[in-house]
């Protein structure tokens, strides 16, 4: 690159470039959300969190590297603004094709060394990408002093435009193809900096070689998706994508799919023909072929989750996460005369109704059928009707369950505010139906059942012992909750379904000295001990004792899957050899080693550098230490605040994904606004005590008042609970945007050369407390993850930096 | 007397293969799958090794079949990837399942999921005859080609273990290493009464327990999960 060339490149400038800049935030926020999803999809959904953290610190290196190389930078500004959205642009494909390539397998964490090490390394391929881009925008805030407000806001505007953006491409771009196209509007800015011909014509051709790279996802070889295509003749025939999932469906003649999850050891009958759908690449649904025929449906009737058929008579039933239609068809060959089925995926929805409908007999549309797509807690909070049975269908994957890769999804379906919510929709006499996968040692249905305990209490049952049964195959159980107590005549039935299924009976109410296990035998009856514990007095002692955490899951701590007890880890280790280690939920011991790996990492990519720096930091009339502990208690205190909210919103929003966008848009959008207001304050000195009284009492106020609003907003239209979201967020944002702009506008003020220190000490802070928030959740809750937030504030005012007088 | 019981089974495991030089690794590996087998006794049902099965998996080179990268790890007590998304199990879980066949030398056994093929040569070691079905072709192939050279005799295909494989009639036992969402019926209908089927349960490298099946004389049917581990999961009672 000549020095003419360059210095034609910055006389250029005048003004900032602030579609660029757009641009670049767009892309780098899109590309924030769509790693998340297409993490999910070639490994699985619990590296979400390191994403959030990867972010960050490439926004904090970029910071650190702006300080440690600032002169050199700004000289020729346009040239390294343009080479770093270009790079940001090629990285962002680049490094996704080489994440996956690096042959990071999870489930070989424990026992492979290598695996920790593949680990660190696609976290550092991942934060190059966000160090591009954080440097064109950290470049333009510093190359234009004074003109912080239009860059901040076309910073904003442009992160607000992506987080949305991206969910809107990803109904009609597959992943790979969003990908590329975030990498050309990376590519579009680098042009419209550099705009000499040289410049397009060089992000023109790297436009073209992104467009020619591979575009295949490659997903994790032990995933279903996986094995079912390595078998002869399997092929994909359909692939949907939208931002709830990418469907897939495939078709495997030779060997056909026969899913009938825990089918009885009993049963001789052939299961139909049928075509497998696979969400990110895992948990098989099946869209199984029906002619009209009933009896080809026998074999549903010899499922643990047909109970409830021969407990209640012809009942109106309620399916929730109805997918591809087996609960519906069960439903029907038992002459079901009513039915409601609740789908949050229309896409799954219209696979099975629609583009294979001749093949799966449009299950949604039987007689008395009906399809309601809606998410599943939703749907019944906002519903005035009642049923005689709610089933809640097997949802999640046997293979990713069992080895604990769930543990750190937050899950409201399993809730005891969820339970409760089931149960007040059941006419007198009804019941719901929860069936689970089997573990050893029981985890998920001690959990459920303890949950279903919790939730009968609450809804005032005074004797909720008398309202549960637990039956049990070799694979599945299934949890019946009545609204009133079983009959004997109920019991009765019950215990014929079981014999002739050589199903066992684990609960039900009166004596259970006659129902050993006869059938699925265990070293110790640790079902029925359990269970038997839960509804007794001495349950609080059980779940102490108990080495998993079976504790129930409610809505402020919604982790149904997380079982690990640290107390426990010891003995886990121990017993590695021993073939121990499938015992250990290990999706919460990788967020750990993730916090530990962030808190390395950050330090090394942004605190390093700046300590090397430091004959640079001259701290003037600041002390040094205030800067470091205001900037670092904003860090964590934003941070804590956006991911507790974004977790209450999950709920209301009914989906991670929308939440994520939508939240992060509006703290995005309103954070801005708040920043921009408080300039007008000019440099005051201090952090006003009403901005943090006003963020305390919005945030307390939202404690106090959304669990009881939220149900009541639930049923309104989806885009219209956007809006609602939008404004509650709103004010909560605007304030929470002040802080950090005040003390930044005292440090400029003060000592101009510790503003990238501080960015560097708040983005390493933010890194660390992204993760620390969901190991706080998981433990205490996301109400005490805003408790501690708004404590940090209240820190953060009197670490406010004051000048040495 | 039990430690002595082991270092006989371990000696008799070994003595025959003294020239091999990976003898010793495996005789290590073998003393320690015969102390965590005795560990977990209450849990198994199995209170020590068989000596006829420690002896078999001493007879059979495990490094014979993990691919050449793995070879280092042929000889710890391990899961190991074999590629196509299939792991060699952790011996400690081959011996254990083995074990519960309780095998006897007449026995004609079917294993659904040959994998790599160590399995079947430990089954060969044991049993009469061993059929074996694999749905990999790859897998199929490179297992049927070290198990010939290895001199073993196993039957083997390339196909769908559904419905096992009724040209060879009944089976003593049954060991299926690869299961799907349910039991496949034929495969129950081809164990002869009396007969055994073990099922390792769990994702790949993750084996959470052992459907152990047994078909008793009246053509009727009982499963026991087991876990392979010496774990209560309740601290101790009051």
């Amino acid at each position: 690159m000549g020095n003419s060339m360059m210095r034609a490149a910055t006389s250029i400038i005048e003004k900032p470039p602030l579609l660029a800049v757009s641009l670049i935030s767009a892309a780098a926020l899109g590309y924030e959300i769509l790693l998340t999803r297409m993490l999910s999809i070639i490994q699985w959904h619990h590296f979400a969190y390191m994403i959030i953290s990867v972010a960050l610190l490439g926004y904090g290196a970029a910071g650190a590297f702006v300080m440690v190389a600032e002169n050199w930078l700004l000289a020729r500004y346009r040239l390294a603004f343009s080479t770093a959205a270009m790079l940001f642009g090629i990285s962002a494909v680049c490094c996704f094709l080489a994440v996956q390539q690096a042959g990071f397998n999870p489930l070989e964490i424990l026992w492979d060394p290598a695996q920790p090490l593949r680990l660190a390394y696609i976290y550092l391929l991942m934060v190059v990408p966000f160090f591009f881009a954080a440097l064109c925008i950290c470049l333009t805030f510093s190359r234009f002093p004074g003109q912080e407000h239009p860059v901040y806001a076309a910073d904003i505007l442009g992160a607000g435009t992506g987080c949305l953006g991206i969910l809107l491409a990803l109904f009609i771009l597959m992943p790979m193809a969003a990908l590329k196209l975030l990498g050309l509007l990376a590519l579009a800015a680098s042009a419209i900096v550099w705009r000499p011909l040289p410049g397009i014509g060089l992000a023109f051709v790297a436009g073209i070689t992104l467009l020619l790279l591979p575009g295949e996802l490659r997903l994790s070889e032990y995933k279903d998706l996986s094995s079912a295509l390595r078998i002869q003749s399997a092929r994909v025939i359909d692939q949907q994508s939208s931002p709830l999932g990418l469907l897939t469906v495939v078709d495997s003649p030779s060997i056909p799919f026969r899913h009938a999850p825990g089918l009885s050891l009993n049963v001789s009958t052939e299961i139909p023909k049928q075509l497998g759908v696979f969400v990110d690449g895992d948990g098989l649904s099946p869209i199984t072929h029906f002619d009209g025929r009933r009896e080809s449906l026998s074999y549903l009737d010899f499922l643990t989750s047909a109970l409830p058929y021969h407990l209640l008579q012809e009942p109106t039933v309620l399916v929730l996460g109805a997918s591809t239609g087996s609960d519906l068809l069960q439903a029907y060959y038992h002459r079901v005369p009513r039915l409601d089925a609740a789908e949050l995926n229309a896409q799954m929805a219209k696979l099975v109704q629609e583009r294979y409908g001749d093949y799966s007999g449009r299950p949604y549309s039987l007689p008395g059928f009906k399809l309601h797509i809606g998410e599943a807690r939703g749907f019944v909070a906002k519903s005035s009707e009642s049923w005689d049975l709610i089933q809640v269908a097997l949802l999640d994957a046997f293979g990713a369950s069992s080895a604990g890769l769930y543990s750190l999804s937050e899950n409201y379906l399993y809730t005891v505010e969820g339970l409760r919510e089931y149960l007040r929709h059941l006419k007198p006499g009804g019941m719901l139906a929860l069936t689970r996968w089997v573990t050893l040692p029981p985890r998920d249905i001690l959990k459920l059942f303890a949950t279903a305990v919790a939730a009968l209490e609450q809804s005032g049952a005074s004797d909720p012992g008398t309202r549960l049964a637990l039956i049990r195959g070799w694979k599945t159980a299934t949890l019946m909750v009545k609204n009133g107590s079983f009959t004997a005549d109920e019991l009765a039935r019950l215990r014929e379904f079981c014999r002739a299924r050589s199903f066992d009976i684990d609960y039900l109410p009166g004596d259970l000295s006659a129902e050993k296990a006869r059938y699925n035998l265990l070293d110790q009856p640790y079902f029925r001990e359990g269970a038997l514990a839960l509804v007794g007095s001495g349950w609080e002692d059980f779940l102490t004792r108990y080495k998993f955490n079976v504790a129930p899951a409610t809505d402020d701590r919604p982790y149904f899957f997380h079982f690990f007890k640290w107390q426990s880890l010891p003995e886990f280790i121990r017993l590695k050899q021993q073939g121990g280690l499938p015992l250990m939920e290990w999706g919460y011991p990788v967020l750990v080693a993730t916090l530990l790996q962030a808190t390395l990492a950050s330090v090394l990519l942004i605190l390093l550098p700046l300590w090397l720096a430091k004959r640079k930091l001259e701290c003037g009339t600041l002390k040094c230490g205030q800067v470091a502990s205001y900037f670092a208690l904003l860090g964590c205190s934003f941070m804590f605040l956006e991911i507790a909210f974004i977790q209450k919103f999950i709920l209301f929003l009914s989906h991670p994904l929308y939440a994520v966008g939508v939240v992060l848009c509006a703290f995005l959008l309103f954070a801005g606004l708040g920043s921009r207001y408080s300039q007008r304050w000019g440099n005051s000195g201090q952090l006003p005590f009403g901005v943090v009284v006003a963020i305390a009492g919005i945030a307390i106020t939202y404690l106090a008042s959304l669990p009881s609003l939220f149900p009541l907003l639930m049923g309104l239209a989806d885009w219209f609970k956007i809006v609602i979201a939008l404004i509650l967020i709103a004010p909560l944002a605007f304030f929470m945007g002040m802080p950090f702009p005040l003390g930044l506008a005292q440090v400029r003020h003060h000592t101009p050369r510790l503003v990238p220190w501080a960015w560097g000490v708040n983005a390493c802070t933010s890194v660390v407390s992204a993760i620390f928030a969901t190991l706080l959740a998981i433990h205490l809750g996301f109400n005490a993850v805003v408790l501690v937030g708004i404590s940090l504030y209240g820190l953060a005012l009197r670490a406010f930096p004051k000048t040495i007088s | 007397m039990f430690r002595l019981l082991i270092s006989f089974i371990i000696f008799l495991a070994t003595g025959v293969y003294a020239a091999d030089e990976l003898a010793a690794k495996r005789a290590n590996l073998l003393k320690e799958v015969a102390f965590y087998i005795a560990q977990t006794a209450a849990e198994t049902g199995r209170p020590v090794l068989d000596a006829k099965v420690a002896t078999a998996m001493a007879r059979v080179p495990r490094h014979r079949f993990v691919p050449a990268d793995q070879i280092h790890n042929a000889y710890l007590n391990r899961p190991l990837p074999i590629g196509y998304g299939q792991t060699i199990s952790q011996p400690l879980i081959v011996a254990l399942m083995t074990d519960l066949l309780q095998l006897k030398p007449g026995d004609s056994v079917l294993e659904i999921g040959t994998g790599s093929g160590y399995q079947a040569a430990v089954l060969a070691e044991l049993a009469k005859s061993v059929y074996s079905i694999e749905i990999i072709e790859p897998l199929a192939m490179q297992a049927a080609i070290t198990l010939k050279s290895l001199g073993y005799n196993v039957t083997t295909k390339l196909g769908d273990g559904y419905y096992g494989w009724p040209e060879h009639g009944t089976f003593d036992a049954i060991m299926v290493t690869a299961v799907a969402s349910h039991i496949p019926p034929p495969l129950i209908q081809q164990l002869r009464p009396g007969g055994r089927m073990v099922i390792p349960v769990g994702a790949q490298f993750m084996t959470q327990y052992l459907m152990f099946i047994e078909k008793r004389q009246d053509g009727s049917i009982i499963t026991r999960q087991v876990l392979p581990v010496n774990f209560v999961p309740l601290t101790g009672r009051h």
